[in-house]
């Protein structure tokens, strides 16, 4: 798998971050912000998912860890917002490590692990909505207070351009993962757990760490969430939707690549808003469509978007050096 | 302690409750047992079964027990094309694409309806509904009664297949080794695709035995996955006795929770059970050892 060097990645976040320069328009921004805070949590789910083969249908557990601490923190107990939302990374990392302790120690892995995942966000779901901490199932506001130190801000490009760094974080992290034994260990367990415990990989720690930067990455997301929409309930936080965001994006993207999750994210977002202009705002005919989506791409490009692309360019260079076309598969 | 007469009555109707559990419950460990895959869409075809039951009595005035009747063949016949012209051309015979088709196909089932019939909980009004039958200990709804005789039913006449039937040898079969069975000339597409429709079929006759009595709106047969999940995995995966017994107790279970804990902590009974059934014997009580 070709990997994402640092160039590409300057390049990819300084164009990014120019784009609040050239436009002033809130409905490019807010589709731009929406679309990298998936983005962020797809990042998270491609950590375990897409480098570990550990494929998550829970990664809501994480999301809603994080922006539910990071809301309950500042509203109930008035710690800074900023330090609220680093708390939130933190209780969602904790909670990545706890539920990885204990499915990693009973060895569940392939469909027991999807299930299980999915089990704990139902269960955080559920306590959630009667919970009198949570709000139970009136929700959490997060009281207007617009100043940067309480990080709320009067418009929409200083949270797009906090995204997109935390994005960029993100990238980096996978990065030095890619870059890594730990993550040559990390794509060992993916592509034969057996063989790698074999050669000595102590593949239950691997796996737990891969589940504690990919709960952490998650958590970030749920966090900033909170803060940019200044609301979360049970269904926004726990519910099966964001379980669903987390995984699309990096499967549609490319699995397994820095840039997958982005590239994921902005295509399905896209294709989001393209329903909603042509049928107007009617109640899950996107997720329909996501759906569809998913579909096609594990039938009919495994490799997502990316692999799409690096397919068309090895054809293009063989065209070039004028090979035959049959060396390819 | 609560007195005998609050106490047989519950464990009574956990029973009843517990059987359609069980046939749900039915219906995924077959799926699981053959292709070694967790049907994810398990609860969205559900769902579509129940509101195939609930427009076939308001739009065509049949009677859901008359309905299962066309709806059962109707439901094997889109378990069977999904499988074949859907999951497994997608798959690409990787579990890891499975899981995810069946997951897409299971927000896409449930958005559709969501779609087509807006998040509207509907119910059925139907005469007998209130009936009940006096067993001399207690009260119990007719329906729910009928429904328990039908999963008994249902349960011998799939036991019956696999046991007598060719298909259901090749089923045994496939199972157990699928190079095996590939080897001496079974189309295994083909019984994925066959079991698949069984698994499904089964929804369907839950579905018209739970209208009646229940309600039916676009997330309703996510309530029931997870329960039969649950079942499954206490029943242990690909069992078929492990599937109704394991629906009998989580039935009885959580209407004895619902009694002493109330309604919606009953149903963080069955999650933390099925929690801790997974974490500490994924194999279920009934499984063979991992």
């Amino acid at each position: 798998m070709k990997r994402a060097s640092l160039a590409h990645l300057g390049v990819v976040v300084a164009v990014l971050a120019a784009v609040p320069l050239l436009t002033a328009s809130n409905v490019v921004l807010n589709f731009l912000v929406v679309a990298l805070l998936i983005a962020l949590v797809g990042q998270g789910w491609n950590v375990l998912g897409g480098y570990g083969g550990q494929f998550s249908f829970g990664h809501a557990a994480f999301f809603g860890t994080g922006a539910y601490v990071s809301a309950i923190l500042q509203t109930r107990y008035g710690i800074n917002a900023w330090l609220a939302f680093a708390l939130g990374i933190a209780g969602g990392a904790l909670v990545g490590a706890l539920i990885g302790a204990l499915t990693f120690r009973s060895g569940l892995k392939g469909s027991y692990f999807a299930l299980v995942t999915l089990a704990f966000a139902e269960v955080l779901r559920i306590l959630a909505s009667v919970a009198p901490i949570t709000g139970a199932g009136v929700g959490i506001l997060i009281t207007l207070d617009l100043r940067p130190q309480a990080f709320q801000f009067q418009s929409r490009a200083p949270f797009y351009w906090i995204i997109l760094a935390l994005l960029a974080v993100s990238f980096l992290i996978v990065r030095l993962i890619e870059q890594s034994r730990f993550g040559a260990w990390l794509v060992a367990v993916r592509e034969n757990e057996e063989a790698a415990k074999a050669v000595g990989v102590n593949t239950r720690r691997v796996k737990l760490a891969a589940m504690t930067i990919s709960a952490a990455i998650t958590a970030a997301g749920g966090a900033f969430y909170a803060q940019y929409f200044l609301f979360v309930d049970s269904g926004i936080a726990y519910g099966p939707w964001i379980s669903i965001e987390a995984l699309l994006a990096p499967i549609v993207g490319g699995i397994g690549t820095a840039f997958g999750p982005l590239l994921g994210a902005l295509v399905v977002k896209m294709l989001g808003e393209l329903t909603k202009l042509v049928t107007g705002d009617a109640p899950g005919l996107d997720l329909v469509i996501y759906g569809g989506v998913l579909i096609l791409i594990v039938a009919f490009a495994p490799q997502g978007i990316a692999g799409l692309i690096a397919d068309l360019r090895l054809r293009f260079a063989r065209l070039r050096r004028r090979l035959p076309e049959r060396a390819h598969g | 302690m609560l007195s005998p007469i609050i106490l047989v009555p519950a464990v009574l109707n956990g029973l009843l409750t517990g059987a359609v559990y069980g046939l749900v419950a039915l219906g995924l460990t077959l799926i699981y047992g053959v292709l070694h895959i967790i049907n994810f869409a398990h609860g969205a075809l559900l769902t579509a079964a129940m509101f195939a039951a609930f427009f076939a009595h308001r739009l065509l005035g049949l009677d859901p027990y008359l309905a299962a009747l066309g709806l059962t063949p109707l439901f094997f016949a889109l378990g069977y094309g999904l499988q074949r012209f859907v999951i497994g051309p997608a798959a690409h015979g990787e579990d890891r694409n499975i899981l995810l088709v069946t997951l897409a196909l299971a927000v896409v089932i449930e958005n559709a309806l969501l779609y087509g019939f807006g998040a509207d909980t509907r119910t059925l009004n139907l005469a007998y509904a209130f009936d009940v039958v006096d067993v001399g200990v207690a009260f119990l709804a007719l329906p729910r009664v009928i429904a328990f005789g039908v999963v008994l039913a249902v349960a011998l006449v799939l036991w019956l297949i696999l046991a007598l039937t060719d298909t259901g040898k090749a089923i045994r079969a496939v199972a157990k080794e699928k190079l095996g069975a590939e080897l001496s000339g079974i189309d295994v597409a083909h019984i994925y695709a066959v079991t698949f429709g069984l698994g499904t079929a089964c929804l369907a006759i839950a579905a018209c035995l739970l209208i009646p009595t229940y309600y039916v709106n676009p997330h309703i047969g996510n309530g029931f996955v997870l329960v039969a999940f649950t079942i499954v995995v206490l029943g242990g995966m690909g069992s078929v006795t492990g599937a109704l017994i394991g629906g009998l107790f989580v039935g009885v279970v959580e209407s004895l929770c619902g009694l002493y804990l109330g309604e919606s902590l009953g149903q963080i009974g069955i999650f933390i059970m099925f929690i801790l059934v997974l974490l500490l014997r994924p194999s279920g009580l009934f499984g063979e050892r991992a």
